[in-house]
């Protein structure tokens, strides 16, 4: 070791010729890091520095859009006239801006149904993402049902699976009603007895312990009440 | 004129001991009487031009000692049974080659912008000369590169060329396949048709179904919570920046390891005794005789 052979000079040593070397540049009696030690920390210190300025804005740029919520977006499909109980009505909005045809979903809309215990008065708005992976579903009028055409999901009329392989219900957007027009908004999921939640990716379980493993992303809305 | 003379002095095979001609060639049989004749100009400054590529070539060895290096790589030994199934690494440095060189004329006419790449692509398909046949050679391609990683990993495999002293190679090879498959989800959605489009969604989400940490490698992968604009940008820096770039790095160690620790014979081939060996029965007199 360098750093020995260093401290012992001038003290003891091996050969005539060594103990006569002098002590090195900056030795002194009691010393708790040699020169050479506190040169080689500092140059290592000093590159760990240079290099986390330049690595860690560099990832952090690239993980910022996880943290980043956009802008609540409503938009109006249509008087309420239009949308009755007992079926649903087929309409598109754009979800995310600036991306063209893309960025548009389709709902399925219809009123609340007293008949299926539910609150009345209200409107309800069925994503068509397949909550398996993401496929469209389609409403089929005769079946009463939606039907995946990807994978075979099968939905009953309140968007509950019956059946294939999807993990829970078809997602929901929030709705309201402003100046006799339906608008919809921001997208929520639900868990399997169509309790609100944070939206989730297709794929992902909700409810229960699923509420940890698969946990509630920052870039999603809060669920219309509670959740 | 012998081929051997085309190749530079430095990259020549070395000779075996006791052959070859020495420095200068063959010395004429009968110098007394016979005096050599004395070249014309002409042929000399011919003589000359005939040696300006090995000079060339001994300038730069003269600075950078490559010669050492190339000769000990390009003769290197491979063992006995060596076959066809070994050039299956070969032939997947070859497929990145041809990914890596038509993607790079690709990006040429690619505009990785969500409302302009699809007519982009339809652009160099239609339009461009010979874009379609470029766009093919991608596209074809990377089902070719992600076909012979495979064959070649069973080549690896089943021949057992993974054991001591080659695994660190092995898991080199898993981390290139890993990158390859990257390649291969991030190129799909650049055409940005309904196919990638929802390609890209499912495979998104089949990401986003690992636990707890699934569902922000997938706003990670989207730069939100929707497949958008970023996304597309997104997609396009890792599969031309950040990916080629490893991948490169680690093919290049993955080559200096199949260099310095040799290629392993077919299990079928056994390894015999070496030639000049002497009978075991009598080493082990020896080394008796000198114990006792």
């Amino acid at each position: 070791m360098a750093d020995e052979a260093d401290k012992r000079n001038g003290t003891e040593g091996g050969s005539p010729a060594e103990r006569l070397q002098p002590d090195p540049p900056g030795y002194f009696e009691g010393e708790s890091m040699t020169r050479r030690r506190a040169f080689t920390v500092a140059a290592q210190g000093l590159g760990g520095i240079a290099g986390a300025a330049i690595v860690l804005p560099a990832v952090g740029f690239a993980v910022a859009p996880i943290f980043h919520r956009g802008k609540e977006r409503w938009e109006a499909v249509g008087p309420v006239g239009d949308f009755v109980e007992d079926t649903y009505r087929q309409v598109v909005f754009t979800e995310t801006e600036s991306i063209g045809d893309a960025g548009k979903v389709t709902a399925y809309v219809r009123k609340s149904s007293k008949q299926l215990g539910e609150e009345p008065g209200q409107i309800v708005a069925v994503s068509n993402r397949c909550a398996h992976l993401g496929c469209p579903v389609r409403f089929v009028e005769a079946a009463g049902n939606f039907i995946c055409p990807c994978h075979g999901g099968v939905y009953d009329f309140q968007g509950k699976r019956i059946g294939g392989p999807p993990v829970r219900p078809l997602d929901h957007f929030q709705a309201r009603v402003r100046n006799g027009q339906v608008e919809l908004g921001p997208r929520y999921s639900v868990t399997s007895q169509l309790e609100p939640v944070r939206a989730r990716d297709p794929g992902e379980f909700t409810g229960g312990v699923w509420e940890y493993l698969y946990p509630p992303r920052p870039s999603t809305f809060p669920p219309p009440s509670g959740g | 004129m012998k081929l051997d003379s085309l190749i530079p002095a430095p990259l020549r095979r070395p000779a075996k001991p006791g052959e070859g001609d020495g420095a200068r060639g063959p010395a004429p049989a009968d110098l007394k009487t016979t005096p050599p004749e004395r070249p014309s100009d002409a042929a000399r400054l011919g003589e000359r031009a005939k040696e300006t590529p090995s000079d060339v070539l001994a300038w730069v060895d003269q600075r950078t000692a490559a010669s050492g290096f190339l000769t000990g790589m390009l003769f290197r030994k491979v063992p006995k049974g060596t076959n066809w199934f070994y050039t299956l690494g070969s032939a997947t440095l070859f497929a990145f080659i041809v990914q890596a060189t038509t993607g790079v004329f690709l990006a040429m006419f690619y505009t990785p912008s969500t409302t302009q790449a699809y007519a982009s692509i339809a652009h160099i398909n239609n339009d461009v000369f010979l874009g379609q046949f470029v766009h093919g050679m991608h596209k074809w391609g990377s089902s070719v590169m992600v076909i012979l990683i495979f064959l070649h990993m069973g080549r690896t495999f089943f021949f057992g060329a993974y054991k001591y002293p080659r695994e660190l190679n092995w898991v080199i090879g898993v981390v290139l396949l890993i990158l390859t498959m990257t390649m291969a989800f991030t190129g799909y959605l650049l055409p940005f048709d309904q196919r990638s489009f929802w390609a890209s969604v499912v495979g998104i989400n089949i990401n986003g179904t690992g636990p707890v940490l699934g569902p922000y490698l997938s706003d990670f992968l989207r730069a939100g919570p929707e497949l958008g604009a970023t996304t597309l940008s997104r997609f396009y820096a890792i599969h031309m920046l950040l990916v080629p770039g490893a991948i490169i790095a680690l093919i290049g160690a993955h080559m200096y390891l199949v260099v310095k620790l040799g290629t392993t014979a077919p299990p079928w081939v056994h390894a015999g005794k070496p030639k000049n060996a002497e009978p075991l029965a009598q080493l082990d007199a020896s080394a008796n005789g000198s114990d006792g």
